[in-house]
């Protein structure tokens, strides 16, 4: 099946949300596509669950108000679907979908807005493939749309504001933590207080995060990373090691008991679909390491292709919601062939220093990689040690391309997304080149594992032509 | 543990064959953490277990076998009846 359309949206978070509201509102036809059931995000992710008398949280308002205003508006909401190739067409963009019941479908829009977000990091350690180690920001989607906590008992571990968050809301949910390792040092966010006395509210609630931490009398261990999960069918324990202001560990860990573990080591804009499209890739550690380059209306060096929110540049929700509605009055303009609306007035933002800030917390350190030890799986779909990608690496392999041909690496179902990052710092550290040399590997159609039967089901050996035989 | 009047009657799912309780509009991941069941997949053969990791449908490990096709239990929404198997090493190569 195949439609077309003004204007296609691919990501309902904060970001891709707005700018669908803000095309919609002047009348274009919009499509907006998530892979999740209904808009929000991560961030604003609905809760999924009907579990009377849990209460609203700052996220949930957002998220319901943002679901309210999107069912009013004009625009078409395309949900459980994801996209698996992008290509330039003749006066627009040819999305290639695979919608609900995996069925393929594709979609022409005169522009497309990519509104990706992020996905997480996680440092690959000792024990990370146990059942029960998630990571910190799907820990945070699980509570947020199914209302249950991780565990019984849980570590919670990671960098920034995220890991308090997680832990506060494990407690909120009836679980309990064992403690909160951060690799972040008090002095860290003592370095964030003018940043954070500039925006009262958000300052607020971090301090009852800390305080509802602190009242459940649960360890906060600054400067901690969790050097080790223990367990074979589940997780039964949790080791947490101090570590330096580079993140590498160098004490004696302690050890936790715990049926869950929820660990991240920041988060990574998702620039698959951009680059597919035709866009280069540039390493900016500030922006959240391999981005993309879009203008503050979201325009990028293709025409009637924007990008905006987190898959641009980490800055939070509040900044991806305002990018995300200049985005959308941008691509409106660019239809009409109307002058763009003029451009915000340049005033201290004090939401995207925020979110800069909070992006700094939690951007990884170099220290990490010696969590990773020679016989800790790195490639978790195709079970790699770091002792096999650095028998490669030192073979010869010098990029990530090399050593996906030598090993296999990314090359599982999960397309590399949880394991290319760490490898390419691999090669960095093993060859001695500098941080963010060595790119990710160019994405390739199809972007998501793609049921063949999706594609082919309309294939008939009797439509095949056949000539008719010559005479004999 | 005693339902209140407000809260929805449980679903009944089946995972490798042993039938579990779930709440209307969880996911199949949720329903069989909340049952204690974690581990999702048998992956490489005497290998260790795996299960969900990722929560958004994007890392793969929580993948089941449901009405023939390989699915993320994690973007599995329960419905009463619901039957899955977990994947085995044999599945995987």
């Amino acid at each position: 099946m195949s439609a077309e359309t003004d204007i296609a949206v691919l990501g309902a978070g904060p970001a891709g949300g707005a700018a669908a509201l803000a095309a919609a509102a002047g009348g274009a036809r919009v499509v907006l596509i998530d892979e999740q059931a209904h808009p929000g995000g991560q961030v604003w992710r609905k809760k999924d669950v009907d579990l009377p008398g849990l209460a609203e949280t700052p996220e949930t308002c957002a998220g319901a108000r943002l679901r309210g205003d999107l069912e009013a508006s004009g625009a078409t909401f395309l949900g459980g679907t994801r996209l698996w190739h992008i290509e330039r067409v003749e006066g627009g963009w040819r999305l290639h979908l695979l919608t609900r019941g995996d069925r393929a479908e594709t979609l022409t829009a005169r522009a497309a807005i990519l509104a990706p977000g992020a996905r997480e990091f996680v440092q690959p350690f000792a024990g990370w493939t146990t059942p029960g180690v998630y990571g910190l920001a799907g820990a945070t989607a699980l509570m947020k749309s199914q209302g249950c906590p991780p565990g019984r008992r849980s570590v919670v571990a990671g960098g920034g504001p995220l890991a308090l968050f997680a832990a506060a809301e494990i407690l909120r949910l009836g679980g309990e933590v064992a403690a909160v390792a951060t690799p972040n040092g008090r002095g860290d966010w003592l370095r964030c207080a003018p940043i954070l006395a500039a925006n009262p509210a958000l300052a607020r609630r971090g301090a009852e995060l800390i305080a509802r931490i602190r009242r459940a009398g649960v360890p906060i261990l600054w400067r901690h990373v969790v050097t080790r999960a223990e367990g074979d069918r589940a997780l039964i324990r949790v080791h947490a090691a101090p570590c330096g202001a580079e993140w590498a560990p160098t004490g004696a860990a302690r050890a936790f008991d715990a049926d869950a573990l929820c660990v991240g080591h920041g988060l990574i804009p998702n620039v698959d679909v951009a680059v597919l499209a035709g866009l280069p890739r540039v390493y900016d550690a500030d922006r959240g390491g391999w981005v993309v380059e879009a203008g503050p209306d979201g325009r990028t060096a293709l025409e009637g292709l924007f990008l905006c929110g987190d898959g641009a540049a980490l800055r939070g929700a509040e900044t991806a919601a305002r990018a995300g509605a200049g985005t959308g009055q941008a691509a409106l303009a660019d239809l009409r062939g109307t002058p763009a609306p003029p451009p915000a007035p340049r005033r201290p933002d004090l939401r995207a220093r925020f979110g800069r800030a909070m992006t700094a917390l939690a951007r990884p350190r170099p220290g990490l990689l010696r969590l990773t030890r020679p016989n800790t799986v790195v490639c978790r779909c195709e079970s790699l040690t770091r002792a096999t990608l650095d028998a490669a690496i030192d073979a010869g392999a010098a990029g990530l391309d090399a050593l996906k041909s030598a090993t296999r690496c990314g090359m599982g179902p999960c397309g590399g997304r949880y394991c290319l990052t760490a490898a390419a710092r691999l090669i960095e550290d093993r060859t001695g080149a500098a941080e963010g040399t060595v790119p990710p590997p160019v994405p390739r159609p199809p972007l998501f594992p793609l049921p063949v039967a999706a594609v082919a089901a309309g294939f008939d050996y009797d439509d095949l032509p056949i000539p008719a035989p010559a005479p004999l | 543990m005693s339902r209140t009047a407000d809260t929805p009657a449980p679903v009944r799912i089946t995972f490798d064959g042993r039938d579990y309780d779930a709440r209307p509009g969880e996911s199949l991941a949720a329903a069989l953490l909340r049952a204690g069941v974690p581990a999702t997949t048998q992956r490489h053969a005497p290998g260790p277990a795996r299960g969900a990791f990722c929560w958004m449908g994007w890392c793969q490990e929580c993948r089941v076998r449901h009405r023939g096709r390989w699915v993320e239990a994690c973007r599995l929404t329960v419905y009463d009846g619901l039957t899955a198997e977990a994947r085995r090493a044999a599945d995987v190569r």
